[in-house]
């Protein structure tokens, strides 16, 4: 068999290849005569064929083969042999493999060998790859070589130690007597893995740093050294462009912050070398650099009096200023640990981090990016966010999604007006808007439903970015709802904040069944679509139009799109009565933290009119002080009257069917209303179940508050009854019962309050729209109030219902409210 | 502590390739690439710090590297090493292969892989920088490499015979010699060189 190649040749021939599977050739080749070649157990040539198998790894083919051979080598006499065999094994083989511990002999031979150079290559195999079990049996054999006086052993038994630390901690205290004189050696390399050393056993144990801090006086030792390094001359050993050994001096410092944080003692030691680091050292070169940015961190972190942190906020306000990028990276990154503590010092610099942010660096734009979140406050918040909106346009893609929820977090917090925060919103919407997280679209929703005050003026604008793209689809589907819900608004033509715009309702329809039919919309924007089109059934007065696309959408292969159209289908054929009062106006969500069950089931962000569902959705009227709307009781004229969007004028056994839908009472389902009679009265705990929070049922037993007498005409009864919303003390909520001592029905019967200014006042629906004869039952009807001033409650209801074939309508004052009820 | 040290050139053949934490060769080898295709995207004038990719960043690691004519020098790292101290490191690597090579180029770096790795191994160990002195760097690495080839070395054997022949002192052999009128021209020897 002839003589393997060398290294070289091999090398040279690889190189020839012109094509990936000619080199893939070749090498299987060369692999194939290795192998033939380890099998013939060849010595000679044994650690050149392992030199090859090396190369080929790196350009990456499976060598696993030759991991036996690199034990063989190791086990060798030769010195070549032994440095090739520890470089395979440290390339080639890792704790995974069971063959590993075999080496664990051949290491502790050489660690006592008589050539240092063969020690140093068994610490060095130990400390690069060694498994635990091999760190527990020769641990003591790394500590004596710790304790020798040759430094090149030495400094390697150091590292081999942290290494083995790393695997095995509880063999730190083994390490403890050797560290005594490690630092006063005079060898740098020694010193400086001596600070790794004792940096690691710091790090990793809290008792070990108390005893470091107290027994040993490490601060007043690491002192020392840094001073002789600053001080001493030029050392032709250790300088790098002018300073002596910057690695030592970096090593230390990091070591002082670790010491010192946290601890008075320690920190006053350093204060003064520290701020003798920082006025000296040169600022020309990097390497001064990375000791005054190491030397700053230090700073900050530990207890160093206040003119030392001005001193190191301002040297980093200068490497902000610096040309070179990699100091102001360093820079900023610096600021973003420091802003929590110190950040007030940080605003100062806030114009120069907001410059960062057009520099061309990705890295850069990333730090400054998150470093001008850190910063914005409720002062600087729009001038901020002007700039942050201005780089989110022109920002990387991979940016936009943080920066979009950072605006959107930004927002929240300080916006100074619902104006500006929607205007906000838009905006992001429009740039960014397909970079836009998923959760923010619900509670996007929730805060435009919450400023009351803006609906027409969001819905407007949202109406208008639809017509110019509809593919980003966060914004699409923001606006579909928006339109869905608002869409009377928008066709009214009412606008305070902006110029009105002109639309029509076949407009809207128009660009709701364009999405519909997009490539462009996902799913879900479809579902959000074809939910809005039905919404604005209730609202538009084409309602035909609606019928038509939504029985398209019957037959749709889109499952959930099918579904929608066909419960909204028998919504318009079955259900039609109650169709308004499912599609009614969103309530005002709260924010989660206040009301329980309520929240949960609103802000889905859709009206459900899932048919199967128990929990009935409550259709809610608008509190009454919409801007529209009217109110003054005090002044006592024009009552305009808060109406429920409700206006049930369907027939009599709507509210039987209303029941059916739920499932789960024992009800009959027949549209009669004698079944009626008994369930009104138990119906409103079910109802009020759903409707409004928890503690409200339970309450009505524990507020002992008196119920009165509101209204008694004609035969038409109302009581109020009263609860308090358990969470919110403001909130009074009162119970109608309307009962009926005459001999007919009252069929059609709408019932309708007002409050003055001061109040908000919430109508739940009523349980149904007949007063039964002869006080076989009652209606109820839930009404809450927020009284936030706790003035005296007042109301006027206005009554309308059919009663012997006339219709009847009556106002009335309510005047006689229990103090409890507003107090 | 460094998690690894990568050599490649502009076209992403790694030139050398060390990992100091175990990783199985596919995910080595799309490390490489990976880093590969990190770095070269990197204009010129901006900072030498990249946030890793997907497998050998994380969140705390960083890519810190230097381009040197035709090759880069990326080290990967966490946050308990000096970005610009590993910068200088960098940089003190470089001129230790400058020295021991006479003027390194990228051909040295590829035909002597071995060697490299061997300084390497002198200056960082387990991760950590074990020794920044370039000269005692480079005393040591001299050492041990006289020690190999005082024991024949990978050659083996036709190393030692063409050190011994340059070792050799060949006397200088008279071109012409005159015997009077016979012109008889003895053959140049070739030099051994």
């Amino acid at each position: 068999m002839p003589a393997p190649i060398r290294l070289r040749e091999l090398i040279r021939t690889i190189r020839t290849a012109r094509t990936q599977a000619e080199e893939r050739e070749m090498i299987q080749k060369e692999c194939a005569a290795i192998r033939s070649s380890f099998r013939e157990e060849d010595n000679t040539y044994r650690c050149r064929n392992v030199a090859k198998l090396l190369y080929m790894h790196m350009l990456g083919y499976p060598a696993h083969f030759g991991q036996l051979e690199c034990l063989k080598l190791i086990a060798s006499q030769k010195f070549t042999d032994k440095r090739i065999g520890y470089l395979g094994a440290m390339l080639l083989l890792d704790e995974r493999q069971d063959v590993h511990l075999l080496m664990t002999n051949c290491i502790k031979n050489d660690l006592n060998h008589s050539t240092q150079y063969v020690q140093g290559l068994a610490l060095c195999t130990l400390g690069c790859m060694g498994s635990s079990e091999m760190c527990r049996d020769l641990a003591g054999e790394v500590e004596k070589l710790l304790k020798t006086s040759n430094s090149y052993l030495r400094k390697k038994a150091a590292l081999c130690a942290v290494h083995v630390i790393r695997k095995v901690p509880e063999l730190m205290e083994m390490f403890l007597p050797a560290t005594k004189n490690l630092l006063s050696e005079k060898n740098h390399g020694v010193l400086h893995t001596s600070v790794v050393l004792l940096t690691e056993m710091c790090e990793r144990s809290p008792d070990m740093l108390a005893h470091f801090r107290k027994n040993e006086k490490l601060v007043p030792q690491l002192v020392r050294i840094l001073k002789n390094l600053i001080m001493s001359g030029y050392s032709p050993e250790h300088d790098v462009s002018g300073i002596s050994d910057p690695f030592l001096q970096v090593r230390i410092l990091r070591l002082l912050r670790i010491l010192g944080k946290n601890d008075d003692d320690s920190s006053e030691a350093m204060n003064d070398i520290l701020a003798q680091v920082a006025t000296n050292t040169e600022t020309s070169k990097n390497v001064g650099n990375a000791i005054l940015y190491e030397t700053v961190l230090t700073i900050m972190d530990i207890k160093s009096e206040s003119g030392l942190r001005v001193l190191a906020i301002n040297i980093l306000g200068r490497f902000l200023l610096n040309n070179d990028k990699n100091i102001r990276y360093v820079a900023l990154t610096s600021l973003l640990k420091t802003v929590q503590t110190d950040h007030n010092a940080v605003q100062r610099h806030r114009s120069t981090i907001v410059d960062c942010l057009k520099d061309l660096d990705v890295s850069i734009k990333r730090r400054a990016m998150e470093l001008s979140f850190a910063l914005v406050n409720g002062n600087n918040i729009r001038g901020m966010m002007k700039e942050l909106l201005y780089f989110l346009d022109s920002c990387d893609p991979e940016f936009k999604a943080d920066c979009a929820s950072g605006v959107f977090l930004a927002a929240e917090k300080y916006a100074p007006s619902k104006r500006w925060h929607i205007d906000t919103i838009m905006r992001v919407l429009t740039t960014a808007g397909s970079y836009v997280r998923d959760d923010s679209v619900p509670n996007l929703i929730q805060l435009i439903t919450n400023s009351v005050e803006m609906h027409a003026y969001t819905v407007q604008r949202l109406y208008k970015a639809l017509l110019d793209d509809i593919s980003q689809q966060p914004l699409v589907q923001v606006a579909s709802w928006c339109i869905g819900e608002y869409g009377d608004l928008l066709v009214s033509g009412q606008c305070e904040e902006e110029e009105p715009i002109q639309v029509t309702e076949d407009e809207v329809l128009d660009v709701l069944e364009g999405l519909l039919v997009s490539n462009l919309s996902t799913p879900v924007t479809r579902g959000y679509a074809l939910t809005a089109i039905m919404k604005l059934s209730t609202r538009f007065s084409s309602v035909n139009r609606i019928k038509k696309v939504v029985s398209i959408y019957g037959s749709s292969i889109d499952v959930e799109l099918q579904q929608r159209a066909v419960e909204y289908n028998a919504l318009f054929k079955k259900y039609d009565h109650m169709r308004s009062a499912l599609l009614e106006r969103m309530p005002i969500m709260e924010k989660t933290a206040s009301n329980g069950p309520t929240e949960i089931v609103q802000t889905n962000g859709e009206t459900e009119p899932s048919v199967v569902e128990p929990k009935h959705p409550p259709p809610v009227t608008l509190p009454t002080n919409q801007g529209t709307d009217l109110l003054d009781l005090l002044g006592g004229n024009d009552m305009a009257l808060a109406i429920p969007n409700t206006v049930p004028t369907k027939p009599a056994s709507a509210g039987g069917e209303l029941l059916d839908l739920l499932g789960d009472l024992s009800l009959s389902g027949g549209p009669a209303p004698t079944p009626a009679p008994s369930v009104p009265t138990s119906q409103p705990s079910f109802l009020l179940d759903g409707l409004s929070s928890q503690p409200l049922f339970n309450d009505i037993a524990a507020a002992g508050i008196p119920p009165i007498i509101a209204y008694n005409k004609n035969g038409l009864k109302i009581d109020f009854t009263f609860e308090r919303a358990n969470p919110n003390p403001n909130i009074a909520v009162i119970t109608i019962h309307a009962s009926n001592t005459t001999e007919t029905d009252m069929t059609d019967f709408v019932f309708q309050a007002a409050v003055p200014k001061t109040f908000q006042l919430q109508l739940l629906s009523p349980s149904s729209n007949v007063v039964p004869a002869l006080n076989q039952g009652t209606v109820t009807q839930v009404i809450r109030v927020l009284n936030p001033q706790k003035q005296q409650l007042r109301m006027r209801i206005k009554l309308t219902y059919t009663h012997r074939g006339s219709a009847v309508q009556d106002l009335a004052e309510v005047n006689n409210f229990p103090p409890q009820s507003w107090q | 502590m460094i998690k690894a040290i990568l050599i490649f050139n502009n076209h992403g053949k790694p030139r050398l390739s060390k990992f100091y934490e175990h990783y199985n060769e596919d995910t080595e080898q799309q490390i490489i690439r990976e880093t590969f295709h990190l770095v070269s995207k990197r204009d010129e004038n901006v900072c030498n710090f990249l946030e890793g990719g997907m497998l050998i960043g994380g969140s705390d690691y960083k890519l810190i590297y230097r381009h040197y004519a035709t090759l880069y020098f990326v080290f990967c790292v966490d946050s308990s090493e000096s970005e610009l101290g590993i910068l200088d490191l960098i940089q003190v690597f470089v001129e230790t292969l400058d020295k021991c090579f006479e003027n390194v180029c990228e051909l040295d770096l590829i035909f002597h892989v071995d060697k490299v790795h061997h300084i390497l191994a002198e200056m960082v160990m387990g991760g950590m920088v074990l020794e920044t002195n370039m000269n005692e760097i480079i005393t040591q690495v001299d050492t041990q490499n006289k020690m190999e080839k005082s024991e024949a070395g990978i050659a083996g054997a036709p190393a030692r015979a063409v050190s011994a022949v340059k070792n050799m002192n060949l006397p200088e052999m008279p071109r012409n010699i005159n015997i009077g009128d016979i012109s008889i021209k003895v053959p140049n020897l070739p030099s051994f060189k």
